[in-house]
């Protein structure tokens, strides 16, 4: 048995945003078995939660565990070690793996995969097309069979429209099913690298214009409307795209949208020096985005962080900046920056767990600290001031690393154990 | 010091360290002391993958009364030359014994890249339109000579700053040491924002009366800049405009300069001109870096 003593636990109800109780958390087995004031004699694990806050365990709806097939930069061993470092119990593994998961036979290994490794729960988007490649729609039904609920070619754009409406015809009629789409226009982002604006205009590198972003997003949602297919609009990145999903929103849509912690810590300014640890798509935008977007995350518009958590190695990253590949990590910081960007720290649980659980119909995440509920559970410290520098992860590409952050899980406790404890670590 | 590729991030110590040593260089050599050896039994690369003169041999002169060893190395094609072979070229020389590496490449981040690739010193000698922090620092080696203190001094940077990697570098190292900057030209070639610290206006005889430094840029044409019609009438600093400065103003460009452009062959070679005295300073300054690196070598 454990016991979570004393900490701040988030209560959250489908008719409020939720709010936090000083009490205690009595687990057993992998069920939450007391909530309230606990006095016990057996218990194996006393945690002095005091001054923490206790609530879901985070779910990442956009992880890349790179197995199969880009182990030498993750697994899902290593992926999911980073996952319960950063107070997640449960990611979504992207599908851009090779070969990439677009058939059943792979979705069940690496959920087998995940079981086995068993510190968070792995679950799996399924492929949007047959190899990604955005011509022929894969088998959506079978997917689901399997338990896919998210539909994405991550990493691509699926542009063809005849394509993308097939797909989201069949993905309407499959409840609980949703297509996430990595919106960018890959016509305006030939031989970009950064942002466009004035810092790539400083350092005559090739930009990405905002409305590659706008625009994929602005003709999705004219499917939306022609299919009712629910669409998740993964790491919004402009303020164009804000609107845009305001307005979705307003007019009644099946719309949700993500933002990464990257895009809400970071503008292109960041880019001066042309780190390849901030390079990846989308790019950075301008500081009036970055504001947009904490806005948008504060007011509900954004629904979700997820983290695009992306490993590459320091060998592939040390090169110049147009040949680096994109992406960075971020399972191990994001609860961190979230926290400093939420007005309220209700936000932060809604964001980071309930939001993401409800998206990926992971019935197991999300839920209430209550009696009888599975134990999936973080204790996060919101005073811990420290600064990234190792990483749990194979990979450390970070835009975090040297960057002073405040805020960090203290305990992750996922199917009833321990899976991560700040003070084991330390 | 490990490596110098950017003046950002440097404190207003580490700034003065450099511009202290570089003023001791430039002294032993006005009373021609023979220089020291600070950097015997040394090598240093001179890779330049972008065409230079002026740059290159003030760090090959540099690198000689430091009594080091000089390599340098034949670009040929290699400018257009990326990624891989890039980094294949920078690990040869490395291992060839080059202790530091002073890079000049069309592109920005590359001396970056190398210095990751390779571990070992780099100096950026120039990357693209990122920065050229010794053009940087030599400049305020120069102020120095001539102000005797930078702090307070009012500056005010003329021309193509859009395009500048020498305004790149000017913009970290100006507000640390105290002189205010503005930024004055056509719109087309000021920042589309303005860097932190630094002002900007496309009037320059309205300030003209205010400055103690104007700091003339290179129009970049070789980047494709059109220069405005308009360019010589506004921003020219011709002795209409010299007479217009204050008594003690000075005139400074990094060259090479497009005569009666940015500036008429009277004012270059007048009294407010401390343009061979920034080249001049060239050479100590760059001493003081290549010295300053020797620390950071196993």
């Amino acid at each position: 048995m454990i016991l979570i003593r004393g900490g701040s636990v988030f209560s959250a109800s489908t008719s409020s945003k939720g709010g936090f109780e000083v009490k205690d958390v009595l687990i057993d087995g992998d069920r939450i078995a007391a909530v309230g004031r606990v006095h016990v004699d057996e218990v194996s694990d006393v945690v002095d939660a005091s001054g923490c806050l206790v609530g879901p365990g985070f779910v990442d709806m956009h992880t890349h565990l790179r197995e199969p097939g880009h182990t030498w930069k993750e697994d899902i061993a290593s992926g999911s070690a980073a996952a319960a470092a950063g107070g997640f119990t449960a990611v979504v593994a992207m599908p851009n793996t090779d070969p990439p998961i677009d058939e059943a036979n792979i979705v069940e290994e690496v959920i087998r995969r995940g079981a086995e490794v068993g510190l968070v729960e792995v679950s799996v988007a399924g492929a949007m097309t047959q190899g990604r490649a955005g011509v022929v729609p894969s088998d959506i039904e079978g997917l689901y069979e399997c338990g896919v609920r998210i539909f994405t070619d991550d990493g691509d754009c699926v542009e063809d429209v005849d394509v993308l409406l097939s797909v989201m015809m069949r993905i309407a009629a499959l409840p609980g099913a949703v297509v996430s789409q990595h919106a960018e226009d890959a016509a305006m982002t030939v031989d970009g690298h950064m942002h466009e604006g004035s810092m790539s205009a400083r350092l005559d590198v090739g930009g990405l214009p905002a409305e590659a972003e706008i625009e994929v997003v602005g003709r999705d949602l004219d499917l939306v409307r022609e299919t009712g297919a629910s669409y998740h609009c993964q790491h919004v990145s402009a303020a164009g795209t804000v609107e845009l999903i305001r307005h979705a929103k307003a007019e009644g849509l099946p719309i949700t949208a993500e933002v990464t912690p990257h895009h809400l810590s970071f503008d292109d300014t960041s880019l001066a020096d042309l780190d390849t640890d901030f390079k990846m798509y989308p790019p950075l935008r301008s500081g009036d985005d970055r504001r947009v977007l904490r806005e948008a995350l504060n007011d509900g518009t954004i629904d979700v962080v997820a983290t695009d958590h992306a490993p590459h190695l320091p060998e592939e990253k040390s090169t110049l900046f147009g040949e680096a590949p994109r992406g960075v990590i971020g399972l191990e910081t994001a609860a961190a920056v979230v926290s400093g960007v939420v007005d309220d720290p209700a936000r932060m649980f809604q964001s980071l767990s309930l939001n993401p659980a409800s998206i990926a119909s992971l019935k197991d995440q999300g839920r209430p600290i209550a009696v009888g509920e599975r134990a999936n559970i973080v204790v996060f410290d919101p005073r811990h001031e420290w600064t990234p520098d190792r990483f749990v992860s194979r990979s450390s590409n970070s835009p975090y690393k040297g960057h002073p952050l405040k805020g960090r899980p203290l305990l992750t406790v996922h199917n009833g154990r321990i899976v991560y404890s700040l003070v084991g670590a330390a | 010091m490990k490596t110098l590729t950017t003046l950002r991030g440097l404190s207003r110590l580490e700034l003065n360290e450099l511009i202290e040593s570089a003023l001791v260089h430039a002294d032993q050599a006005e009373s021609n002391e023979a220089p020291g050896d600070e950097l015997s039994g040394r090598a240093v690369a001179m890779m330049f993958f972008e065409s230079s003169t002026r740059t290159r041999l003030s760090f090959e002169l540099a690198t000689k009364r430091l009594g080091a060893d000089l390599m340098t190395f034949d670009p040929g094609t290699a400018s257009t030359e990326k990624g891989e072979s890039l980094r294949d070229t920078a690990l040869t020389v490395t291992a060839m014994g080059a202790d530091i590496l002073v890079v000049r490449h069309s592109e920005a981040g590359v001396p970056d890249a190398i210095h990751d690739w390779t571990g070992v010193p780099v100096v950026n000698a120039g990357d693209g339109t990122h920065e050229h922090p010794t053009q940087a620092l030599l400049d305020a080696v120069t102020l120095h000579r001539r102000f005797g203190s930078l702090a307070g001094l009012r500056m005010g940077i003329v021309g193509d700053i859009r395009h500048s990697r020498v305004a790149g570098s000017l913009f970290h190292a100006m507000p640390v040491l105290g002189v205010e900057s503005m930024l004055i030209g056509p719109e087309s070639l000021l920042p589309e924002n303005e860097p932190a610290g630094f002002e900007m206006s496309t009037d320059l005889d309205s300030h003209l009366g205010d400055l103690d430094i104007v700091y003339l840029l290179r129009v970049q044409r070789e980047r494709g800049t059109r220069i405005p019609d308009d360019y010589i009438e506004r921003f020219r600093i011709d002795s209409k405009r010299a007479a217009a400065m204050k008594p003690e103003a000075v005139v400074m460009h990094p060259g090479p300069m497009n005569r009666d452009v940015e500036i008429t062959g009277d004012v270059a070679d007048g009294p407010r001109s401390l343009i061979l005295s920034q080249v001049a300073n060239g050479v100590p300054t760059r001493m003081a870096v290549l010295a300053a690196l020797r620390d950071g070598l196993s």
